[in-house]
Formats: structure tokens, C-alpha cells, sequence
């Protein structure tokens, strides 16, 4: 469901109009349903110098199903099908002077890309690099893969991932969410990896398969989605919300087949509620999902202790508590449990009147990447989303001015909806998403607030 | 096997239970019918227990106050909820001993083993009550009805005279006294010299009772909001006994003169629009869903007396059926580590009681060698009860039974509680749980 200027400005009439007077022309953007092929065309594939993963990802894209065409034919056929994805392996930079190659294959492929098409761009992490040459050519990507998201027409993305030695085997699950219609909203986004024992056999269309999923304040909204699409991939969810939110909770349950749980989760003993709650029920939960969060918005001289004590205890402290009783408790979380919590762009680029809420989200960053390590010693991940602007009732009732302003300022010129969210929390939660952790992922289309 | 020995049975399982908040007469819920009520109630509990597309034994429920257009409310509520179409579903009415008796009818089943699962419930709403029109203009739409020509439709039509369209409004009162409830509890209280003072602080421990209970989050999985109602709306967490104090006599109608009447709006129960559900199961079942069992109804009993000519007092039937029940399962009054007696007036309750403590009673009403004795305060109604909460006749029963299950619970295994509930018709329906 787009918003209705992406639907006008994709009409015919709206066409006209939109171009004549250079306004924003936001695509309908690919999003996924199941079933659908991991991408809608071929993927071609080039190197920066001598790379390494070539053949990891030809692999992991044919298994997909994809065609997987090398960038000899694509330089002799520029005119040839159209392109779903143009990956280009990076890791075998040694010095700027390989750029040259990339800039060479890029150019090419990318003017052959189809609308919502895809450009990942895989990489070492700077840090790794043996010389400074190296590094500033590692470091290069981040500039050139951001410059090309926001060149990039109709609906498409480019992302960037660093993958360290040892981790090739991370590579198939976020190089399967980036290419797809999953992450149609994230754009202009560098993910790191880490190496990690990464299950196999995962089941596509249901990645999520037997696995119980809790989501907080799953009653509305994002929250809801998330419920949803986490249902969609095969697991069973817990919803939580708070008890006065019951109401819909139980809808959004029972729309999903999952369960309701109405728990204030800034509750002297709401962990220990959870937790007992999931054993007796469930017998241990893989997949928790911090999402629940308020808004007390006042510029901060005007703020009293009310409104930032409230924000910190749900935004914040809930998910410390939460998590941290999770991990004391020893059994109920399951191997390879997958935490994900709710950042947001306020707590990267920070938000005026949202002192409180920024810094409980900003603080939302610095904690998944503390615990990191920590669950990566079980097998575990622990992750943060940002949402950017995201279509929801909250912001229906935002002044249409700021509104418009709000949505369009990012690379897709508009904004995200809730779906797209939760497509990136449930990538997350996958067992496959096993070197992903640490991180904070961005859904915000590169919106140019906090870039 | 011997061949008069009793089919095996089992005790039933109480997994849990949802009601939607009570609401005062003629407020939020005026506009929900009392299958908008039970339907919600049902998809709360499904959701709770995650029960989508899934078909239980059988869901009983009813309501006290019934449209003509709801014969088959139960069965419509379940076609209307998220359980599997394939539920089988019945009515059950016992005025307010409705909720109760349709835990029983379940639970019975299911120690029978001819059910595995089964859902109790009940509603009631005061706001969208049934009006009937009288009798004479019924036999008169009647005959226009059965009227063949135009001739006899005219005739027909022209029997109607003004003073028959005025609707029968359902009241609160027994048919064959023409007292309301309130009335005949009054005359009770006077019976048995129970003080406003005492029904005044029942009250206030009720609101206290109950608020503190939202408070710790006990409802949290026991109550699912309703059109916008989070809370039972009765439900006063400052009431005092000063502001009861205030609260002036009413029912004084039956008293003889210059008895003094000491029943009001706060110490007794409001009209009340709301419904409940409970989920029962054998322990297999239980287990293979992966749900809790929180107690087992052990037994019940019901009992019946005579207000119109016996000389008793409409409301005390319970009295009746609690020691016939105690003597068939060998246990005392005492031997319970909580009691849940209905509040439909706090006189109600402590009539009750002092007719348990009461020597000449219990040995000339009762039967009994000795009195039942006293109770442990502190164990009654330890969440709330009616005078808080509320009490939509036929959901009542529910939410005792869910609650008490919820409590002996928390409280460990092994413990056993008592419900008492009174009934309009001078009926009573009583039972015991245990963890």
C-alpha cells in the first residue's frame, strides 16, 4: 500500500505533473510476498581486483534460483535483459587504484537495472586492511556505495557489506535480504559481519519455522507488523502489549494464530512474568523482539522528570531488564536465540523536542553492541533496527506539511511503512542471520537525517 | 469390574479464563448486545490460550436477560468468534447461578471423559435489555397476524386501544413476591441483624480488595479490555466507609415498621453489563496444548428453598448446598484456604456466614449436629468480588471461577477453595476448587 503521492505521482496524469515540475518521483517499491523469486531478473556479478566470494555468492544466488550472469557478457550486451541485482565483489582491493575496475563495472551494469533493482557491494572492513592504501580503498566503498543509493532511480537500493575473513559463511542471509524485496527500504546501508557457525537448511519461504517468537507492544502498529510478517515466516508469536492495549492485542493475535500476553513490561516483576510465562507455555523462546516504545515529546528545558522517566523505563530500561533476566535465567532462552530491539533514527541523527526519546534510543545502539559478544558466545545475536520515517497511525496524525517533508527527504522520497520494519527484524531473527550482530540496521530509504 | 461400580471419572481442569470488563448499566457497553459481549469474551480467551480454528469440546454459556432473537446465543457467539466453526455449543439460564452451573455442566462432561475441552461462560447486559410489549396488545398482534382478509386485519387493528402499547420492562424482582431482590435481602439483613456498619466495611474491603489486585497485574490475564474499558467501572479503589456512610437506605419497601433499613447503592451490587469464559479440559488435553492447569473443580452442589411460603430468605440457598457438599467430600468449613462467596449485597454474604456460625439454625434448617463455625476473614474474596466489580448476572460466575482457579494457583498446589453463589427463585450453586 503506497502513500497517496506515490500513488499520484505514478499515475498518468500524476506522471506528467511530477515531472514537469521536478518533484519528487517516488516508485512503488518491490516489497516481498511469499513465493515470490528472490529477484525479479538476472544478477551480474564483477570484481574489484582479485576477490574472494565470486564464487560463494554465484553459489548461494543459483540456489536461489537465480540467473547469474558474469560482467564479460554484460559489458558485450549492455542492451541485454534487465538486471534485478548488480553485486560487485570489492574484496580484493588492494590499493585506490582497483576502484578504477569497480567504477568500469558499476557504470555499466547499473544503467541495465530494472525498477526496485539491487547494488551490494561486498567488501573487507577497513580495519582489517594491511596497509593504508587498503584501507582507503575499503573505506572508498562507503562513500561510493552511499553516492550510488542516492543516484540510484525507481525504487532502487544499494548497500554495502563488510565481510571479514572467516565469515564467507555469514554472507548467505544478509546477501539473500539484501537482494530481495525484504529490504525494500533500507538503502544506503553498510553492514558488517562477523564470522559465526551459521545453520543450514533453512526452510525459505518459512525461516521461522517452529521457532517462538516474543514481540513487545505487538498491539498496533509497527509492532503489529511485526507480529505478523515474524507469523508469515512460520514462527509462533507471543504478543505482548500493555493490559489496557488488550484489546487489539488479542485481534492482532488471533489474526496471526498466535497468543496474547497483556504485560506492563516496566513491571517490578514483568521479566520474571515473561519468562515463567514462556516456559510454561512454550518451554523456552528463540526469537525476543524489543519493540515497545512511547513518545513524551517537550524540548528539554520544558521537560519534566515524568516524561523522561517514562521514556527511559519503557524504551530503555525494559529491554536491559528484560534481556539481561532472559540471559540470568540459564534455560528459557533457546540456542541461537535472536534478540532484536528498536532503535530509531531520532537516536542516530536526534530529534528536536525528543531529548529523552533520542537518548533512549541512541542508548538502545550502544547496548546491542556491549551484549554482542557476550551472546555471540552461545551462538546467539543481538541487534538493533532504526526505523527512519515510517507510515503509521502516529504519523497520520503529524501536520500534513511535516508529514510530506518527513517522508520525502530520503533516497526513495517516501516514506517506509511498518512492513518494511518488520522484514528487517525477522531477517534478523532467521538462524541463518547468525554473523549478523552487533549491528544496528537502518530503515530509512538513507533518509538524509543523521547520514 | 464389578458391574455397579461408577463409570471412572476424572477431575476437570481449569487452564484459565477471560472476561471483558464490567460495565455500569447504560454506559459504555449500551450499545453491545449481549452476543457482542460473549463473542469478544470468547475471542479473548482464544487468543489467550492461542485456540484460532481450534475446536473445543463444547462452549455452554448463557444469559439471565435474553432477546427472543438470541435462542441459540451461545452457538451464534461461537460461529461469530475464532474457535472452529465445527464447536457445538448450548444455552444454560439459572439466574445468577448461570455461570457457575455452565463450569459444571462442563466439567462434569469432562470427567465423564465425553468431552476433552469445553469452554463455561456467561452475559448479561441491562442496557440492551429485551422489552416486551403486553399481553393483550401480543394477542392482538397475534390475531392481525393470523388474519386471512383485509376485514378481519381492521377488526383486528381496531382492538388496540392506548393503554396497551406501554412495553413490560424486565424487572429486578421475583415473580411470585413482586419484591425486588434488594427487598428480600433487606428482609434477610433485618432477620439476622445485620448492621449497615459491617456491610459498609465488606464493601470498602471489596474496592480495596480489587483495586490492589489490578494493581499487582493479577487481571492482567484474566480481564481483555473492551470498547475502550479497561477496568471493571464499579470499581471505586478510594471508596471509605465515610463516603458509604453518605450513601442514604434504599429496598425499605418490605421492612415492618420502624425496622431500620441499612442496604444501599454502594453495599449492594449495580446493574451491570459484562460476560466471562472459562476454559476447562482434562489434564491430557492440558498438557498436549501446552497450557497450564491452574485447579480442578472437585465437586458442586445446588440446592433450592422455599422464600414464597417456607419462610426463608431468597437468597439463602447456599447455605443449603455448602455442608451437603462438604459432608460427601468429608471436609469442614475450615478446611479451605479460600472462599469466594458472591457479593450481590454485602448483607447477603454476612447473612451467610452467620447463618453457618448460627447453633439453632444450622440443627433446625441445616440438620446439622453442629454449626459450620466460622470463617478466616482474610480468606474471603481476597481479589474483590462483586460489590467491585460488578455483576452481570450470568458472567459472574466466570469470573469467580477463573479468579479462584488463578488464585489457588499462585498459592501452590494442594490448596482448595470454596464458591458460593445465590440465585434468584431462592436458588444456590456452590463448589469447590482445588490446586
Amino acid at each position: 500500500m503506497a502513500d497517496w503521492y506515490t500513488t499520484f505521482a505514478n499515475s498518468g496524469f500524476g506522471t506528467t505533473i511530477t515531472k514537469q515540475l521536478g518533484l519528487p518521483r517516488p516508485a512503488v517499491l518491490r516489497r516481498y510476498e511469499p513465493g515470490q523469486p528472490l529477484l525479479p531478473g538476472p544478477v551480474v556479478i564483477g570484481s574489484a581486483g582479485q576477490g574472494r566470494l565470486r564464487d560463494t555468492v554465484t553459489t548461494v544466488l543459483r540456489d536461489a534460483g537465480v540467473t547469474v550472469q558474469s560482467p564479460v557478457t554484460a559489458d558485450g550486451a549492455t542492451d541485454g535483459e534487465k538486471l534485478g541485482a548488480v553485486v560487485l565483489d570489492a574484496t580484493g582491493l588492494t590499493g585506490p587504484g582497483d576502484l578504477a575496475s569497480a567504477h568500469d563495472f558499476l557504470a555499466s551494469a547499473i544503467k541495465r537495472l530494472r525498477p526496485s533493482g539491487r547494488v551490494l557491494i561486498l567488501a573487507d572492513p577497513p580495519s582489517d586492511a594491511d596497509s593504508p592504501a587498503q584501507a582507503a580503498a575499503r573505506q572508498a566503498v562507503d562513500g561510493l556505495v552511499r553516492s550510488i543509493a542516492k543516484e540510484l532511480l525507481n525504487g532502487s537500493t544499494a548497500n554495502a557489506v563488510y565481510v571479514p575473513e572467516g565469515a564467507e559463511a555469514s554472507l548467505a542471509s544478509p546477501l539473500a535480504f539484501f537482494l530481495s524485496g525484504r529490504s525494500a527500504y533500507v538503502d544506503g546501508q553498510l553492514l558488517a559481519l562477523s564470522p559465526a557457525d551459521v545453520p543450514t537448511g533453512e526452510d525459505a519461504d518459512k525461516p521461522l519455522a517452529g521457532k517462538v517468537a516474543v514481540v513487545t507492544g505487538a498491539a498496533r502498529g509497527i509492532g503489529a507488523s511485526i507480529a505478523s510478517v515474524m507469523a508469515r515466516d512460520g514462527a509462533h508469536v507471543v504478543a505482548v502489549d500493555i493490559p489496557a492495549a488488550g484489546e487489539s492485542l488479542a485481534a492482532v493475535a488471533n489474526e496471526i494464530g498466535g497468543t496474547a500476553l497483556q504485560l506492563d513490561i516496566t513491571a517490578p516483576d514483568a521479566a520474571n512474568r515473561l519468562i515463567e510465562h514462556l516456559r510454561e507455555r512454550h518451554g523456552g523462546v528463540d526469537v525476543v523482539v524489543h519493540n515497545a516504545g512511547i513518545t513524551r515529546d517537550k524540548l528539554l528545558v520544558n521537560m519534566d522528570a515524568a516524561r523522561w522517566n517514562s521514556v527511559m523505563a519503557v524504551n530503555l530500561q525494559a529491554q536491559l531488564d528484560i534481556t539481561q533476566a532472559l540471559l540470568d535465567d540459564g534455560d528459557v532462552l533457546n540456542e541461537n536465540a535472536r534478540i532484536v530491539c528498536v532503535s530509531s533514527q531520532s537516536g542516530i541523527a536526534g530529534n528536536r523536542g525528543q531529548t529523552n526519546y533520542a537518548a533512549s534510543k541512541a542508548g538502545v545502539i550502544g547496548m546491542v553492541r556491549a551484549w554482542a559478544p557476550q551472546f555471540a558466545e552461545r551462538g546467539a545475536t543481538i541487534n538493533a533496527v532504526a526505523p527512519g520515517f515510517i507510515i503509521t497511525e502516529m504519523t497520520a496524525k503529524m501536520p500534513v506539511g511535516t508529514r510530506e517533508v518527513g517522508s520525502r527527504i530520503n533516497s526513495l522520497s517516501q516514506g517506509g511503512l511498518p512492513v518494511d520494519v518488520a522484514e528487517t527484524i525477522a531477517w534478523l531473527s532467521q538462524p541463518g542471520s547468525a554473523g549478523v550482530n552487533g549491528q544496528t540496521v537502518r530503515v530509512c530509504g538513507q533518509s538524509m537525517l543523521g547520514a | 469390574m464389578a458391574s455397579n461400580s461408577k463409570p471412572a471419572t476424572r477431575k476437570a481442569a481449569i487452564v484459565g479464563g477471560n472476561r471483558i470488563p464490567f460495565a455500569r448499566s447504560n454506559s459504555t457497553y449500551a450499545q453491545a448486545s449481549n452476543q457482542d459481549m460473549l463473542t469478544a469474551t470468547l475471542d479473548g480467551l482464544v487468543a489467550r490460550f492461542g485456540l484460532q480454528g481450534k475446536e473445543v469440546g463444547e462452549v455452554v454459556a448463557g444469559a439471565v436477560l435474553k432477546h427472543a432473537r438470541d435462542f441459540n446465543l451461545t452457538r451464534e457467539s461461537v460461529l461469530g468468534s475464532k474457535l472452529a466453526p465445527s464447536t457445538p455449543a448450548y444455552d444454560v439460564q439459572q439466574a445468577c447461578g448461570t455461570g457457575l452451573e455452565a463450569a459444571i455442566l462442563v466439567a462434569n462432561k469432562i470427567a465423564l471423559g465425553q468431552i476433552e475441552s469445553g469452554i463455561a461462560g456467561g452475559v448479561d447486559t441491562t442496557s440492551d435489555a429485551p422489552l416486551a410489549v403486553s399481553d393483550d396488545l401480543r394477542r392482538v398482534l397475534i390475531s392481525l397476524n393470523n388474519a386471512k382478509s383485509v376485514q378481519d386485519r381492521l377488526k383486528a387493528i381496531a382492538r388496540i386501544r392506548p393503554g396497551m402499547i406501554a412495553p413490560e420492562i424486565p424487572r429486578n424482582s421475583e415473580p411470585r413476591t413482586g419484591l425486588a431482590m434488594g427487598e428480600h435481602a433487606q428482609l434477610t439483613a433485618h432477620e439476622w441483624e445485620i448492621g449497615r456498619e459491617e456491610q459498609d466495611e465488606l464493601t470498602v474491603r471489596s474496592h480495596s480488595n480489587m483495586a490492589a489486585a489490578y494493581d499487582q497485574g493479577f487481571f492482567d490475564d484474566l480481564v481483555t479490555p473492551f470498547l475502550g474499558l479497561s477496568r471493571d467501572q464499579n470499581l471505586r479503589p478510594d471508596s471509605s466507609l465515610e463516603k458509604l456512610a453518605k450513601l442514604k437506605p434504599v429496598f425499605d419497601k418490605a421492612l415492618p415498621e420502624g425496622a431500620e433499613a441499612t442496604m444501599t447503592a454502594g453495599n449492594s451490587t449495580p446493574l451491570t453489563d459484562g460476560a466471562s469464559a472459562v476454559l476447562l479440559a482434562s489434564d491430557e488435553w492440558a498438557a498436549e496444548q501446552g497450557l497450564p492447569v491452574l485447579a480442578h473443580l472437585v465437586d458442586a452442589q445446588t440446592a433450592a428453598v422455599d422464600y414464597v411460603h417456607g419462610g426463608e430468605g431468597l437468597l439463602m440457598a447456599p447455605v443449603y448446598a455448602v455442608p451437603r457438599m462438604l459432608a460427601r467430600n468429608g471436609l469442614s468449613l475450615q478446611d479451605f484456604d479460600f472462599y469466594e462467596i458472591h457479593e450481590a449485597f454485602a448483607s447477603t454474604v454476612l447473612a451467610t456466614m452467620k447463618a453457618w456460625e448460627d447453633p439453632a439454625y444450622c440443627k433446625e434448617k441445616l440438620g446439622l449436629d453442629a454449626p459450620l463455625g466460622s470463617i478466616d476473614r482474610s480468606k474471603l474474596n481476597v481479589h474483590g468480588s462483586s460489590l467491585a466489580a460488578g455483576h452481570p448476572f450470568a458472567a459472574t460466575g466466570g469470573r469467580i471461577v477463573a479468579s479462584l482457579a488463578k488464585t489457588l494457583h499462585q498459592a501452590g498446589p494442594g490448596k482448595r477453595g470454596l464458591i458460593s453463589i445465590c440465585a434468584a427463585g431462592g436458588q444456590g450453586v456452590v463448589a469447590i476448587l482445588e490446586s
